[in-house]
Parts: structure tokens; sequence; C-alpha cells
């Protein structure tokens, strides 16, 4: 945050000005980070300031987006004082020059040991006498290292659990997948291993992808060039807000008419219309109904769960219909006949179970699948995203959205088409391979069932993140209170002392050790036993990509905090110390195995990973020419020394071996029985998701008064019936329970919200939904986060009402 | 070129409006902050309290002719209120988003961008209630004179479009 709430300095002409891509969502909007020496300032006068912009006069709307919390202060390690702004790049063609509430925060973040960042992890931590003290990298290193190597060789690789990141952008990226992964897999051999938001190691998307369709499979642009847009189990105003407005809005206010008919001469074009899977009344809706007009907005507000059976609803109308692409079929695909039968269901039998009238069934049809006036069939794009991933059985249901997709052609090179998933995080993967099976283990399960001896959180925090979550923070929390017992006593103890004591601790007297890899303290490293200080994009140089697999190099222009570090070279310090270790000990195949660290830099790391297992064309330099724009994974080639990328996948062949697409048999089977259960017995379904202004677990969020200030509890959307019943008011905190756990927010009454349903922000601090969780999972341990049932009592009033709008937050 | 602010820029009357007290400033416009001090405000005279209409906003510009901005009287005791019910509240109206101006909602009592649909809720101080912006909306800070007219003294938060909310211009040395 600026020092001045009413005026910003500008970033001289000489600045030094390097790219970042934004850290939070999948949209990876692209920044510009300008830092130069306070106090100097540009001159308002556009040729004065490296922003160019003239601000001798008050700029037009739309000139540019630029705040206090856009700029900051920073004395880096030479006792050097720069000014620091970052803003949104208008070059750069994902968000041409807009920044989202969370991407516009990022200068407010950045470590100078103020503020948000005041709360940084800067050293190592180890825990001893009943209280944290930092630590250096040697001693904090030989502590984890050498603990490691006693598990390994006392019990095997599956003493060793990890919580580990799989994505890209802060916390991610192709760097730190690939450390992580080749100490992880190649090295420790462990499969016991889950992700960042779920408890195990498996893919959100195996349905696609087993039927040949990886999930990002078009451009956003192919949503300005939708005839309609199809938003299934998704809320994008608030989760990929720049796609959502600089693609999709477009479309809908119609202003990409001109393009859309520059594309498809002869096709009839107009205005895109926008339909939305969703039992919730969203903000996106609200907001879709303001931009495009009622009259081109539906709202599928389907039963929770149900969504198998509307895709298979809709399937079985539009073969009947017979709008389906036949030649596509037959050319492209397999296994068409199969799942036409296995899914049949009649539109009246799809209307009962999801509660969508037959009406705005066959219209939502009509307007998606009927062939248009000039006889082309419309372009129809699928996006979906955590309503589906985390729904009602999640190989199920995209199985069965992934078959209406391909009976209708909408997915393989065609424009204005394609059926991808929106995203969290930006994308960011490259490791070898997971040494476990499919279905992968149920971490979250061992772990309570006291499997495990040392367990590993890195850059995430299953206490917010997983199902049953209250009883896994119990399990977790007494198991490491038992090694911290222990280490209570080691008065005076050596290293080796300690690993002694531990070994003990964890191996004779069910113990599990801790320990969080993290920017902060989180509240699962904080019962744990050693932190280890990680950095973020700007601090390092990092590689991602977005939605439509678009890589971009994030710049480094400031050094981490303290003696922090980049996961991926944390990742190398601990492979050569266990390197180390096995050498002295004699053992030259166990050496072997952590061998190949010796890296001075994350480039090394990128080297290393990226360009040996996916494209040996793609490096620093030539990404740094690209800028913000980078490069569409897959390359193709280089032009003129520059990369080439793809805008479209599958435009001949897809992901399979014969290179037709897999038609998927998935006939609608109901909810699932433990989802079921909670159902039968408690009144409200608690819907869960993320909040406009906050990001995944709120990790800066949460250090942040600008945020706490608007959200200091967790929100618990609550219809206006409902809340009346109840004798709930909006700023009320609440509690939510069932046979899983309880766990309370701040309610927030919004009359789009329908009755027996709550919506509640899905990993707070304090309220956490997976608390209420059950462990309902599909055939791949995925879970239904989504589907759960709780009962809802008021708690008091905790005066947030003073200080926190109670305000429609539909536009 | 790199400028020093102190020596190099002078403030302009941009407008005859944001001089109608000629040579009058305040000095210290936000008492306690950080930001005491640092420009110097005109002390603008908006409305007389006897003919504001609950819930009706008016239109007047601040701190000079190019800032848009709304005076609102809410009927009941606010955060950042003045006056005898502490009601009386004026915001920016240009969405510090980008800059397009908001419309006011008299039946839900918000502030609405029509340009990426930000919502402000001039109950709460102008808090985001949701939207992209960075900050809330640009609040003014209002005194209320004993002959009970209202005036502007100063404001927390950026107006769109601005390197400062009191425009300052290069000048020549």
């Amino acid at each position: 945050m600026s020092q001045f709430s009413d005026r910003i300095p500008l970033p001289p002409v000489d600045a030094q000005t390097t790219n970042l891509t934004c850290h939070f969502c999948i949209v990876g909007c692209g920044y510009k980070a300008y830092k130069w020496p306070r106090p100097q300032e540009g001159g308002p006068a556009a040729a004065d300031n490296a922003l160019g912009l003239d601000f001798t006069r008050p700029l037009p709307p739309l000139a540019a987006c630029l705040s206090p919390a856009m700029v900051n202060n920073l004395r880096d390690k030479e006792g050097q004082d720069w000014h620091v702004m970052i803003v949104p790049d208008k070059d750069c063609v994902v968000n041409q020059g807009q920044a989202s509430t969370r991407g516009g925060m990022m200068a407010s973040l950045i470590a100078n040991g103020q503020g948000v960042s005041a709360s940084r992890l800067t050293a190592p931590m180890v825990y001893g006498g009943t209280n944290w003290r930092p630590a250096g990298w040697e001693e904090a290193i030989a502590l984890y290292a050498g603990l490691t190597q006693r598990l390994l060789d006392a019990e095997g690789p599956d003493a060793l659990l990890f919580n580990l990141f799989d994505h890209g952008g802060a916390g991610g990226g192709y760097e730190n997948t690939w450390a992580t992964g080749k100490l992880i897999f190649s090295g420790l051999g462990t499969s016991m291993v889950r992700i960042h938001n779920r408890p195990a190691y498996n893919s959100e998307c195996h349905a696609t992808r087993d039927m040949g369709i990886n999930e990002l499979n078009n451009s956003y642009e192919d949503a300005e060039l939708a005839d309609v847009l199809w938003s299934i189990g998704n809320n994008p105003y608030e989760t990929q807000t720049n796609y959502f407005l600089v693609h999709w809005l477009p479309n809908l206010q119609g202003n990409s008419v001109a393009k859309k008919q520059a594309r498809f001469p002869g096709e009839t074009v107009g205005r895109g219309r926008i339909i939305f899977v969703d039992p919730r009344r969203t903000a996106s809706i609200a907001v879709a109904e303001q931009a495009a007009g009622r009259e081109n907005v539906l709202h599928l507000a389907i039963n929770p769960g149900t969504d198998t059976a509307l895709f298979n609803g809709l399937l079985t109308y539009v073969v009947e219909q017979d709008w389906i692409d036949r030649e596509f079929i037959a050319a492209r695909t397999t296994g068409f006949d199969a799942a036409v039968q296995a899914n049949r269901l009649s539109l009246e039998e799809c209307s009962a179970i999801t509660g969508v009238p037959v009406a705005q069934l066959r219209q939502a049809a009509e307007w998606s699948y009927r062939p248009k006036a000039s006889g082309h069939r419309p372009r129809a794009m699928h996006a979906y995203e955590k309503g589906i991933i985390w729904g009602n059985d999640n190989y199920r249901i995209q199985s069965a959205l992934v078959d209406l997709v391909l009976a209708t052609g909408n997915v393989g090179g065609r424009r204005g088409a394609g059926v991808v998933r929106m995203g969290g995080h930006q994308e960011g993967y490259v490791r070898p391979p997971f040494p476990g099976g499919r279905p992968a283990p149920f971490i979250d399960e061992a772990v309570i069932a006291g499997q495990g001896r040392m367990l590993t959180a890195w850059a995430c925090d299953a206490f917010r993140s997983t199902l049953n979550a209250q009883q896994y923070r119990a399990v977790v929390t007494k198991r490491a209170a038992i090694v911290r017992e222990a280490i209570d006593q080691a008065r005076g103890a050596s290293t080796a002392e300690l690993i002694d004591i531990i070994f003990d601790a964890v191996t004779q007297k069910g113990g599990l050790f801790v320990t969080s890899i993290d920017l902060y303290p989180k509240p699962i490293g904080e019962i744990g036993h050693l932190m280890l200080p990680a950095a973020v994009p700007g601090e390092m140089n990092l590689t991602s990509m977005n939605g439509e697999r678009r890589m971009r190099l994030s710049e480094k222009f400031m050094d981490p905090p303290g003696i922090a570090k980049p996961d991926c070279l944390i990742a190398a310090e601990i492979g050569k110390a266990l390197q180390a270790l096995y050498t002295q000990a004699g053992n030259a195949a166990m050496a072997a195995r952590f061998a190949g660290f010796d890296w001075a830099s994350e480039e090394d790391a990128f080297n290393d990973g990226f360009r040996q297992n996916e494209s040996e064309l793609v490096t620093y330099e030539r990404l740094r020419a690209l800028g913000n724009n980078g490069v569409q994974l897959p390359v193709q080639g280089l032009e003129n020394g520059q990369l080439v990328g793809t805008e479209v996948l599958y435009t001949e062949r897809f992901a399979t071996e014969d290179g037709r697409a897999r038609f998927q048999p998935a006939p609608w089977s109901g909810l699932l029985p433990l989802a079921q259960a909670q159902k039968d017995k408690y009144p409200f379904w608690v819907n869960n998701g993320r909040v406009n202004e906050l990001w995944q677990t709120l990790y800066n969020d949460e250090h942040n008064p600008a945020r706490m200030g608007r959200w200091p509890a967790t929100l618990v959307e609550i219809g206006t019936a409902d809340a009346a019943r109840l004798g709930i008011a909006s700023g009320d905190l609440v509690e939510l329970y069932n046979d899983y756990g309880s766990t309370q927010g701040m309610a927030h009454v919004e009359p789009g919200i329908r009755e027996g349903q709550v919506f509640m922000m899905a990993m707070g601090r304090q309220g956490v939904m997976g608390d209420l969780a059950t462990t309902a999972v599909d055939e791949n341990v995925l879970p239904y986060y989504k589907g759960t049932w709780a009962a809802v009592r008021r708690l008091g009033d905790a005066a947030y009402s003073a200080s926190v709008t109670g305000k429609s937050r539909h536009y | 070129m790199t400028l020093s602010r102190r020596n190099f820029f002078k403030l302009t009357g941009l407008g005859a409006a944001a001089a109608a007290t000629p040579g009058a400033f305040a000095q210290n416009a936000m008492p306690g902050s950080a930001d005491a001090g640092r420009q110097a405000y005109p002390v603008q005279p908006i409305a007389r309290l006897d003919a504001l209409v609950v819930n009706q906003p008016l239109d007047f510009a601040y701190p000079d002719a190019g800032s848009a901005c709304q005076l609102l009287r809410l009927g009941h005791a606010v955060p950042g209120g003045i006056g005898p019910q502490q009601d009386i509240v004026a915001y920016s109206i240009l969405c510090p988003h980008m800059g397009c101006p908001t419309s006011y909602e008299s039946s839900s009592r918000r502030y609405k961008c029509g340009c990426h649909f930000s919502v402000f809720d001039p109950e709460m101080g102008g808090q985001q209630v949701i939207g992209q912006a960075t900050q809330d909306l640009p609040r003014v800070l209002l005194e209320l004179d004993d002959d009970g007219s209202i005036r502007a003294v100063g404001m927390v938060g950026l107006v769109y479009g601005r390197q400062s909310n009191v425009m300052v211009q290069e000048v020549s040395a």
C-alpha cells in the first residue's frame, strides 16, 4: 500500500521494468512491475513517467487501472530504498490492462517487512522448549534430511507423507513442481502424497483425459466467438474475473459480432447467450443479466448433485432431435451408441431429477445445439469448474458432460467451442511419474488411521482444505503433540540427538513430525515442529501456464525476505543433503537417487525439468522476449527465433492411441451414499466456493487489514426466508453442524439464495467448510466437497454489522 | 526526468469551482492519519443542511471541477456521517477501479458501476460490496458550519485518473 491514501508516486521513464504474471488465479493476467530509487518520482507529463500517461489533467475513464494499493516501498539488503508499482499490462492479450481486485493488490503484498508481509517467514523456524526459534538453513536441513534418512532406512518410503502443491503461479510453477517431484518421487520414492486441495494424488480431470481430451483445449478468444457459453458449476465474475470481463462480456454485449462475421463467413452470428448450471443464483448470473439482457441468460438451477442427469437428459434429447454432428462422431470418435444407450434419460425424467422445468431444458438445447438459420450448428463452449470437479461423482459427471459435447461436435479444433475447465490456480506441472497407482492412496484417511511418521505440508494447508477436516485436524494435532512433548524434554540436544528423540516418538509412540514449507506460518505448521520459508513470483523467476495454456516467465525483481528461498532451491538443498548423508553412509545406490540437484538458480531447475521433459526449445531468454503474452503450449517450433505455440488442441487427433475421442457411458446413479445420509438428516445443503475479494486459503488475505475489514469472518450466504425463520441478520455469527463436525461464519442474507441452501466461503481460518464435508469420494478419490448437508443456528452478534456492509452482492 | 515533488510542483486551481473560497486550504485535512499535511485541500461550501432530501444525492465537484462527487443524506447515523443525525456523507462517484461514473440506486442505497459491475455502500463508508477496485469509494471529508452550511475540507482515497487528488503540474524552475 502507498503510504498516502490520496496520491501515488509515478515511475520515472528509466524505472526498472519487469513482467509479472498474477500470483493468483488461472487466468494469469499480465502485470508490469516498476522499481525505482526513492525518493525519485516521474513527472505528471506523459513523456516524464514510465506509464506514458498524462497526469497533468484527469485521465478519461478506462484509461488506466491504478490505485494506492498498486504502490509500495522496499528497502533492499544493501539498504537502498525503492518505490515499487505493479500495474496491469495493457499489451497483455489476456487482461488488456485490467486488474481484478485480487491481482490489483499484489504491490501491497510485497515482502518489505511491513503491512501484510510483516507476517512472512524470513528464516527456518524450529520448535523446541514449547516455543519456536529461528534457525539457519544448515541446521534446519540437517534435521529434516537426517530424520528423513532414518525413517527411509528403517521403514521405507511410506513413512514419509507429503501434502503437495501441483499447480502454477505462486506456490507452484514448473521450476517448483519439477524440483519437488524429483525429490519426492524419484529420490524418496514415496506414493504417500496428496495434492494441495484434495486427499489423494489424482487428477481433477481423469474422465475427460481418459476420453482423449485435455481439460484446457481452447483459447480465451473462443469465448468471444461462441454462440452460447455454458458456465457449469462455475462463478466466473468472482473467480476468473478478467477472463469473464475481457473475453466473455464483449460477446454477451454483442461487441464481438464483427469478429464472428470475419471468422465465420456465411454463418448466422449474433450476440452471445449464456447458460448457467448452478443451484445458486450467483453474482455472475446477476452481472450476465445486466450485460446481456435477461432474455439471453438461462439459469438452470439444478438440484444439488444432479449434473449427470442434466447432461444425460440433454444428450438423449439432442439425439432424438438429430441435432448431433454425425460426421464428426463417425470420423473422430468411438463408443457413441453405447454411451447414448447407457445415458438414456427422457426430458421428463431429467426434469424430475434436476428440478429444472422441461421448457428450460428444451430452451437450453435449442440455443446450444439446434442448427442456426444458416444451417450451421451453433458453436457452444462448455466451461466447468468446481461444481463438477468437487461434485457428486466427479468421474461420472465429467463423462456425461463430455459425451454431450462430443455428440454435438463442440470440441476438436472448432472455434467458439471447447469443453474446458475454468481452473483454480495457473498450471505448471512437470514431474517424474507418481509412483502410486490409480486410485491413489487416500492419504488423509491414512493419517487419521495413524499411518506415516513424517508429514510435510508444502505450500498448502490441509487443515483448511480437506474433507472430514475437523477429525483430520484433531488427529494431526494430537500426533504432533506427542512429538512436541518428546522435543520439550530434549534440552541441549544436538541435531543428531534430536533426530533420535523424534525417531522414537514417531516410531514407538504414534507421533507425527510435521514440517510446513510456506510463505507464512500456517495452521498446519503452527502445531508442528519445523517451518521452512519459501518465495513467491517476483522474488524468483517462475514459469506457469494459464487456462489457455499460455506460458509466461514471471520475472524476479526483488529478493525473498530474510533468508527465504524459492521452493525449488529448498528441494535442492534437501536433495543435496540426502545425497551427502548416503554417500557418507557408503550407500551409493541411494546417493545416486538424489543426484542432479546442483542448481545455482531456479533457471537450472527449469532447464532440468521443463526443457528435458516438455520442450527443449523453451528457454528463459525466449520467454522473456515474448513478455506477458508468452506462448501457448504445446510449442510447435521456432519462427524467426520466436516460439510458436498452439491456439486450440485436437484439430486433427485426440489424445488417444487411435486419435479418436472416446464416449464413456455415465448413467445417472443418484447421490453418493454418504452425502445422501447427511441430506436425509439435516435441513441445509452447504454449497461452498470462493469469494471475489479473497484468494483460496487466504494466506495473504488473512494478514491484510483491507481484506479482513470486508471479511472479518467466513461468509455464509443464506436466503431471506430461512434467515427470518432462524432469526439471523446479516453480520450475525452462525454455526453450521452435522455428523462430521461444526464450523462457523458470518451470515450474509442474500435474497437470491434458495430456501434450504446456504453458501459458505470454502477455506477460512476459523470457518472451514471441510469440517462438514463427508468422506464421499468418486472412484479416483475425488471428494464431493460440494455435497454436504448441515443444520444452521444463530450464535450471536459479533458487532460485524457495524463495520461490514450487508448489502446485496448481486449487481 | 526525475522530479522532487516538493520543489517542482505547485498547486493548480483547476476550474473556478475548486477555488470557491480563494486562498482557504485545509492544511491538515485528515488529522491523525498518515496523510496529515501532505496535501492542501481547498475548503469548499457545498450545500445547506436544510436543503438536503433524504436518499436524494446532490451533485458537486471536489477538489476541482474535474472530480464529480455526490453529497448524500441517509436519514440515520452512518460511519463517517456528519450533521445532527450523523447521516450526511459524500463520495467521489468515479469508480476507483477504472473510472467509469457510478450511479446511485436509491432503492438499494448502493453506488453501482456499469463497466465492471463494482458495487459500493455509502452507508458503510463507501465500502466495496463486490467488485474489482482495490480501494473503497473515495470519501469527501465534510464539516458543518454553525450557520448550517456543509463544506468539503479533504478526501480519503485516491480519485480515479489522478496521481494526486489535488492536481499538481510541473513548472519551470
